[in-house]
């Protein structure tokens, strides 16, 4: 026990630096030091906690007080008045954007009161850094479980029996892919890491690795000694480099503990673990892509059968778990298969981590048991749409996912409810869109990534994405034609049906369920050349419609360009040779007048 | 580092458990010293250091030590409030650290209230 009576735990995950929590944490170390108060008080840098939106953020324990955009201004006041004299700064807690109240208790905020940490359970807790303190939230007891205390066939069975599905997209049952690969002969045998996360709009998998690097080292083992494999590989893209140093911190402090290597823990169990660095194609994040790149090879998948489990990395046997998926699996040793079904809906079991994002308050990663309601996720925790703005969909699962509209919202977070409404769980992005959304160029948006991301193996995803991309763009320019709602249905089918991978057998998804939702905006931009959302430039006049100008002026004063005309009690009128089209003025207006 | 064995791994456990306490939980014992301007000037900070050497030194986890605004007992400043799981708060005056030792060795070690040092219901104020 030291002299320490307050512990700041800084968040420091890539919102929060990017936010300035480096800076701030140097000037907390030096007004702490000035102050006399470095016996007592110390910073501790902690992985991402979740609230991005608020960055940078601290929890200060063990009082549990929050503090929200902290800047490097307010740290005298912070020391003096709380850390010295134990008044806690109101300015800076968090304020309910509801009531207006402040709330000091980070349990007590929305944001927080409707999740449930399982994976993120040492979020805000430890360091990732220091290999103890996860030793000290009960780290690596359940790898000293799986080896000391049960046999492979056990693992796989309680794995099996917790219902775990692959939190990368697909949803397939973990403890069978295990079974499939502890089947296969073989004295070779890989354990892989899917940290290839490609969704635009998605950090689950980086937060993970920033947050708790040990847990997804710990379910790695625990698979390798499941299907009796001695090597594993993480697949990161090179873009996380924060992620990157700290699984490497992790990995050598667990070499150099003996948790990784040979004889681990004293059981005569080998198995250790390299990071391969991925340059960063979505299509990387497809298995046998993946497990392509890291043979040195291009990243292309190839058909299956043979599946991984029995023909993977190099030929041999290889799992492969997404990031969140590994990073549960130490819990379900050590609590049991029924602790964790416990959690959840009858299909899907325990919880699931989002990264909510898009036009919503409270930007973040959350984390809820399954069977939680969408709305609870975009209203309860994210707090609703800004700007009081209308909410119009949620895109989930990224690029191949789909999005849910506003009558669908009571859908439980479950693999088979999501897939009814024509969305896909996916890893768990979850981009918000309000009425100012146009679903016609959200669409184009998501299919001009993943043409761009085709590998360009099979045709009907390499030429079929990019169609489909010119249709989209011909419809948002004003050019659409009728027919070409018929063609975009059924290029999207056939590409779905023929396509080699999951990348071209989902890539039609924006696009199918953008029709099957707001098939009137596709009509108006084609029958009417209008854009519903007043997004689509091509399609807008950039004129002042006399009857709802409320000659207020706002759109005259922002007006980058000096293009808009208007005297006090007049109607503002643009001129079209000024204007650079940039779309301030229809932002700006509060009353819908600019078309 | 030699390689671990399983009660390498508990040792270690328990080691970091008592850095991890603060963050991770409850206490059962929450020493709350006021440190107002008034409990500042009569030596709050003497008393929270000797506290904090108390805590130290009895090696117990489930101790918190907190500061705290200033409670409206100008007049007996340096005060403390020991609350203990379940049992009503109790509020010592005029501290400083050699009652410190004595509370602490006697009230947060074995549960005993030192009475001679609590402060007297009547005593509000300046």
């Amino acid at each position: 026990m030291s002299k320490i009576r307050i512990q700041i735990m800084l968040c420091s995950g890539t919102g929060c630096h990017s936010t300035g929590s480096l800076v701030l944490r140097k000037a907390l170390d030096e007004e702490i030091e000035k102050q006399g108060l470095a016996e007592e008080v110390v910073v501790i840098e902690t992985g991402c906690n979740g609230f991005c939106a608020v960055g940078p953020v601290m929890l200060v324990q063990p009082e549990g007080i929050f503090y929200q955009k902290v800047k490097v201004d307010d740290v005298p006041e912070l020391v003096t008045e709380h850390f010295l004299k134990g008044r806690p700064v109101e300015k800076l807690f968090y304020k309910d954007p509801a009531d207006k109240k402040r709330i000091p208790i980070m349990n007590d905020i929305p944001f927080f009161t409707h999740q449930m940490f399982r994976v993120m359970r040492n979020k805000g807790i430890i360091d990732p850094e220091v290999i103890d303190e996860y030793i000290g939230r009960d780290g690596y007891f359940a790898v000293a479980k799986a080896l000391k205390e049960m046999a492979p066939e056990d693992i796989i069975e309680t794995v099996k029996d917790s219902g775990i599905r692959g939190r990368g997209g697909a949803g397939f049952p973990a403890g069978l892919k295990w079974l499939f690969a502890s089947k296969s002969e073989s004295d070779v045998k890989y354990v892989l890491c899917n940290a290839d996360e490609g969704d635009p709009g998605a950090f689950m998998d980086r937060s993970i690795l920033e947050t708790d690097p040990h847990a997804v080292l710990e379910g790695m083992i625990i698979a390798a000694r499941a299907i009796n494999a001695s090597q594993g590989y993480i697949y990161a893209r090179t873009e996380y480099p924060l992620a990157i140093s700290r699984l490497t911190i992790a990995i050598n402090a667990a070499r150099k503990y003996g948790l990784l290597g040979k004889n681990i823990l004293d059981t005569g169990f080998d198995f250790d673990i390299e990071i391969y660095e991925g340059a960063g194609a979505f299509v990387c994040g497809e298995e046998t892509a993946l497990m392509r790149s890291i043979e040195g090879k291009r990243g292309m998948p190839r058909p299956r059968p043979p599946f991984p489990a029995n023909k993977g990395l190099w030929e041999k046997p290889t799992i492969l778990n997404n990031v969140e998926t590994l990073a549960s699996i130490p819990q379900i040793i050590l609590n049991g298969a029924d602790w964790y079904a416990d959690v959840g809906t009858e299909t899907s079991k325990g919880t699931k981590v989002f990264a909510l994002t898009g036009d919503i308050n409270n930007i973040g990663l959350v984390e809820v048991p399954m069977g939680t309601p969408l709305k609870t996720i975009i209203y309860d925790i994210g707090g609703g749409i800004p700007k009081k703005k209308k909410f119009k969909a949620v895109q989930l699962g990224g690029p191949s996912g789909g999005c849910v509209p506003a009558q669908y919202l009571d859908t439980p977070v479950d693999f088979e409810e999501i897939a009814k409404v024509g969305a896909i769980m996916g890893s768990g992005g979850a981009i918000v869109m309000d009425e100012d959304t146009c679903m016609v160029d959200m669409a184009r948006f998501f299919m001009d990534f993943i043409q761009d991301e085709s590998c360009g193996k099979c045709t009907p995803c390499r030429e079929g994405t990019r169609r489909l991309l010119e249709i989209l763009e011909k419809i948002c320019e004003g050019r659409g034609e009728p027919e070409d709602i018929d063609t975009l249905e059924e290029l999207s089918a056939m590409i779905k049906e023929s396509s080699l991978c999951g990348l071209g057998q989902t890539a039609p998804n924006p696009v199918l369920s953008t029709l099957r939702y707001f098939r009137d905006e596709y009509m108006a931009h084609i029958n009417e050349k209008k854009c519903p959302a007043k997004r689509c430039i091509p399609l807008l006049e950039f004129r002042v419609d006399e009857n709802l100008c409320k000659k207020c002026g706002l759109c005259h004063k922002n007006c980058p360009a000096d293009a808009i005309i208007w005297k006090k009690k007049t109607v503002a009128v643009i001129e079209k040779d000024k204007c650079i089209e940039c779309m301030t003025c229809f932002d700006k207006c509060r009353f819908d007048a600019i078309f | 580092m030699a390689k671990l064995t399983i009660d390498d791994l508990k040792r270690i456990k328990e080691s970091a458990r008592r850095n991890l306490a603060l963050r991770s939980e409850k206490g059962v014992i929450d020493i709350l010293v006021h440190m107002g301007t008034c409990g500042i000037e009569a030596g709050a900070r003497d008393v929270m250091k000797a506290l904090l050497d108390e805590t130290e030194k009895s090696g117990r986890t489930d101790i918190r030590v907190l500061a705290g605004p200033c409670g409206g007992m100008c007049g007996v400043e340096p005060t403390i409030v020991i609350k203990s799981d379940g049992a009503e708060p109790v509020i010592y005056q005029q501290m400083n650290p050699d009652k410190i030792q004595q509370v602490f060795a006697s009230h947060v070690q074995k549960g005993e209230i030192v009475t001679a040092f609590v402060k007297a219901p009547e005593t509000t104020g300046e």
